[in-house]
């Protein structure tokens, strides 16, 4: 009964879940943590669309690694920014963050 | 509507591993102390390598517990710590604008309906076959064969984001 529909629908949603938490939350810190949620949801439909669409190779699998890979080192990065700018303005909340603000 | 005598235990598992793994989603973007976020981050993470696991991909399951579910999460934890300076209770509020929130919401549930007529109107080309079980093996001669320059890129990439990282998050001493 379980089938591809079925892992896509759980990787959209759990995306459009991230996609909301990167639009509306105001903590720097949470912003990145929905990032990660929205990158493990494209891992999901990877991954699925691997073993039911082409079974015999693992390709897709190898992008999830690949995704894996740029996701540590973006959370790395990320991170530090947050907090050499909590450094700068003793703030995390995105609105304080107007540096290029013209 | 859902014939339950047609559930067998694959799709039984399926449905419990979904639902804690969407709940614990919700949760990283509702929780409004910081703190339950990031668990419930992790949360996510574990269900997202249940996920895997089910899908026949263990060696990525592995990799997801290893480097989400301990790695990434420990970092973002620690990060909370150090940047937490005011109550733990509202560490984590949505946007004080409803404008904002409204303007979030609206964009998610079109990018929520357009992706899903997206994989309602397309024809997947399914095949029947069960995969075999040697996935890491398989995924070892792409990665020293075929993709052997995204691999060697993907590990520079990683070189320069942890000196990029520290760059950051200590500052250059100008002499």
């Amino acid at each position: 009964m379980i089938g591809l529909p079925h892992y896509l629908l759980l990787g959209t949603i759990i995306f459009c879940i991230g996609i909301f938490g990167v639009l509306t939350r105001r903590n720097a810190v949470a912003v990145l943590m929905s990032v990660e949620l929205m990158l493990n949801a494209v891992n999901i439909n990877f991954v699925a669309a691997n073993k039911y669409i082409a079974p015999d190779s693992a390709v897709g699998q190898l992008f999830s690694v690949f995704v894996i890979v740029v996701a540590a080192a973006e959370i790395a990065v990320g991170l530090a920014l947050v907090i050499s700018i909590y450094r700068q303005r003793g703030s995390v909340d995105l609105h304080d963050f107007n540096l290029l603000k013209w | 509507m859902l014939n339950l005598a047609s559930v067998t235990l694959f799709d039984a598992v399926f449905i419990v591993i979904a639902g804690i793994t969407i709940t614990a989603a919700l949760g990283v973007v509702l929780f409004r102390n910081i703190i339950y976020s990031a668990l419930s981050l992790i949360l996510a993470f574990l269900g997202a390598a249940a996920v895997y696991f089910q899908l026949n991909a263990g060696f990525l399951g592995v990799i997801q517990i290893l480097v989400y579910a301990g790695a990434i999460s420990v970092l973002i934890i620690f990060a909370i710590m150090l940047v937490m300076n005011r109550a733990a209770g509202e560490t984590n509020l949505s946007s004080p604008r409803t404008r904002e929130v409204f303007i979030g919401g609206t964009i998610t549930a079109m990018m929520l309906t357009a992706l899903m007529a997206v994989m309602g109107f397309t024809s997947w080309p399914l095949t029947g076959r069960p995969g075999p079980d040697n996935s890491p093996g398989l995924l070892a001669e792409l990665m020293l064969g075929d993709y052997v320059i995204a691999f060697e890129a993907a590990a520079i990439l990683l070189l320069v984001a942890v000196v990029g990282a520290i760059i950051l998050a200590k500052g250059v001493e100008n002499k």
